[in-house]
């Protein structure tokens, strides 16, 4: 009765309760996976803020797919701040005008305050023995990733493959989009996003290696257990950023720049780097990577702006309609 | 004449036309729905009720309920407006409002979403004199309720329609010759002759509107507690590896949908129950 009641009453006042209270309300929007961050993030911050002005904040999230996001800002959607996994979707709306162009560099670390690597996920015990991006491009192995197309997480672990094909003994474009070539290959089928892809791997039970984020696989043992799967680091990877940025224009028509401001900030203090780790994503604090160790094992990565130029560049050669994507993937 | 000729058919192919039809529904509606409920459970009831008591899911919840409360009665008024105008008068333009009204069938929800981003959003027509007044409708409440309503408004008029087609405008015209008033003939005479209709096409527009998921996707900005309704909860909280959460939600909504089918059995019942009195009265008259 007791619980009915308190349900209720939930229903009813939460909503209107929680926003009359507030001093000030701020709106991130974000990727799908971040709900966890930056639930665990907010309340910290918000004792932070309250600590040093007195001045109670709202603090409201919205996640959906990185892309979407970024789109739904552009078209109104009034968010203080933008939280994504991949820069394409910041720079989005930095030619819209509603950020900065020179937004990876308002926050240190190209302004993401952390990172995780594209990773393996294979069968329980790696029965394939599959230990490097060669060995994904052998025969009889079947690999499961989404779309680049259409998907962050796949052009991530196309990259990675790319880049690791370009650092081998004689390695050049032409040879890794050889290789390219033969691992795509041994994809099945492409999985619409990394969401569809885990369901594929994990519940279909198909393919013998998920390429995915460290960070997701984490998820995944949420949700599967962790003994259903092994984590393979391959010898070269991707270090995935996950850049923020204030949006200008709805800061400042709401008057909210500073708390905004110190929300990003507040990502890279011990606090929210902690947090961050806490939740699988690879702190940019070296002294919390080396308590997280167990964790984070250390792996040899790279940065896409290293191998090629700018996300946007990459995007260009190889995702494009006739970029190398297209020409090395024959659609089954 | 038909059901006599059915029953000779020999006993085989009502069997295998039954189990066809019976195994086709147990595996694309009896299991799928079987299938939520277990997910739901899989990790036991307490864990089922913390999933649904979460306040951004408890919020999903008010905010479906609020939309089709909402929702529903402009569906109800436009819906008999335009049935009555349909069915009891001739006019210029009738066929032209018939296929207005089927238009939201035949659009793609996502694109209906869209017109209204491309109306109210930022780069809209409406959009910046919409954010100089402060006003918000897309990505905010009133998006989601406008959204519905296009998805949901033909479903009243569709079904009152044929019914007061075939009900004619004797009783009407029987009314006013006897001096009532406009009202009175509506609220005497119309009303109570199509209540069963109505409220069957308030079922289904109710079902459709606690449902929808297109164009609600699109307008809704996916603010947690704030405009995110049940079917946009589930798919987030599917992605979030959040399997207890997204089937316990779906429960809610596998529930909801239960209770709409209970509703409309009975209504449908009653409905025949009618028609058949009407058809016991009027049975001599039209030999």
């Amino acid at each position: 009765m007791n619980a009915v009641r308190k349900t209720l009453s939930t229903l009813l006042f939460g909503l209107v309760a929680s926003a009359a209270l507030a001093d000030a309300t701020l709106l991130n929007v974000s990727y799908d996976v971040a709900r966890d961050v930056y639930r665990d993030f907010n309340p910290l911050f918000q004792k932070h803020w309250q600590a040093k002005t007195g001045e109670t904040l709202e603090l409201r999230q919205s996640h959906a797919g990185s892309s979407k996001q970024a789109r739904a800002v552009a078209d109104g959607l009034e968010a203080d701040v933008v939280t994504m996994n991949q820069g394409n979707d910041i720079e989005f709306l930095a030619d819209k005008g509603l950020v900065a162009k020179d937004w990876a560099r308002k926050f240190p670390n190209n302004a993401s305050p952390y990172t995780s690597a594209m990773v393996f996920v294979v069968r329980k015990g790696n029965p394939k023995n599959l230990k490097d991006w060669a060995d994904l491009a052998g025969p009889g192995v079947q690999i499961i990733m989404p779309n680049p197309k259409s998907s962050g997480n796949g052009r991530n672990a196309y990259l990675s493959a790319w880049a690791w094909a370009l650092r081998q003994p004689g390695g050049d474009d032409k040879t890794a989009q050889e290789f390219l070539g033969k691992l795509l290959k041994n994809a099945p089928l492409l999985a619409a996003g990394g969401r569809d892809a885990t369901t594929t791997f994990m519940q279909r039970r198909i393919g013998d290696v998920l390429i995915t984020f460290e960070s997701e696989a984490e998820m995944i043992a949420k949700e599967f257990g962790k003994g259903e799967f092994t984590v393979v680091y391959p010898s070269l990877t991707m270090q995935t950023e996950f850049p923020v940025a204030i949006v200008d224009k709805v800061v400042d028509k709401k008057g909210t720049r500073q708390q905004a401001t110190a929300y990003l900030e507040y990502l890279w203090s011990k606090d929210g780097q902690e947090n961050a780790a806490r939740n699988y994503l690879r702190p940019r604090d070296p002294e919390l990577l080396k308590k997280y160790a167990v964790s984070f094992p250390a792996v040899k990565t790279f940065t896409v702006d290293e191998v090629f130029g700018s996300a946007k560049q990459a995007f260009a050669t190889h995702f494009k309609d006739g970029g190398t994507f297209d020409r090395v993937y024959v659609a089954k | 004449m038909k059901s006599t000729r059915a029953t000779q058919e020999p006993a085989w192919v009502r069997i295998v036309l039954l189990t066809v039809g019976l195994g086709f529904l147990f595996f694309f509606l009896g299991l799928p729905l079987v299938a939520v409920f277990v997910e739901a459970l899989a990790q036991g009831w307490g864990l089922y009720a913390a999933a649904l008591r979460e306040p951004e899911t408890l919020s999903a919840i008010w905010l479906t309920v609020l939309i089709a409360l909402i929702v529903l009665p402009f569906n109800v008024a436009f819906g008999v407006a335009a049935a009555w105008a349909i069915a009891k008068f001739e006019f210029r333009g009738k066929s032209l409002l018939i296929t207005l009204i089927d238009l939201p069938f035949a659009v793609s929800p996502v694109v209906a979403g869209l017109v209204f981003i491309l109306l109210f959003g930022a780069q809209g027509a409406f959009g910046p004199w919409l954010s100089a007044h402060e006003i918000k409708i897309i990505f905010a409440v009133p998006g989601m309720i406008l959204a519905t309503l296009f998805i949901t408004f033909p479903f009243i008029a569709r079904e009152l329609i044929p019914l007061m087609q075939a009900q004619g405008k004797d009783e009407e015209e029987a009314a006013v010759s006897l001096g009532a008033s406009g009202w009175q003939m509506f609220w005497r005479v119309t009303l109570p002759n199509i209540k069963w209709g109505l409220l069957y096409g308030v079922i289904l527009a109710n079902a459709r509107a606690m449902g929808e998921f297109g164009a609600v996707s699109v307008v809704s900005g996916h603010i947690r507690g704030e405009t995110n309704t049940l079917p946009l909860h589930v798919e987030i909280l599917y992605n979030e590896y959040n399997a207890v959460g997204a089937f316990a939600a779906a429960s809610v909504l596998a529930l909801l949908a239960l209770v709409t089918l209970v509703a409309k059995t009975i209504v449908e019942w009653r409905m025949k129950k009618e028609t058949d009195m009407l058809n016991a009265v009027l049975a001599p008259e039209k030999t």
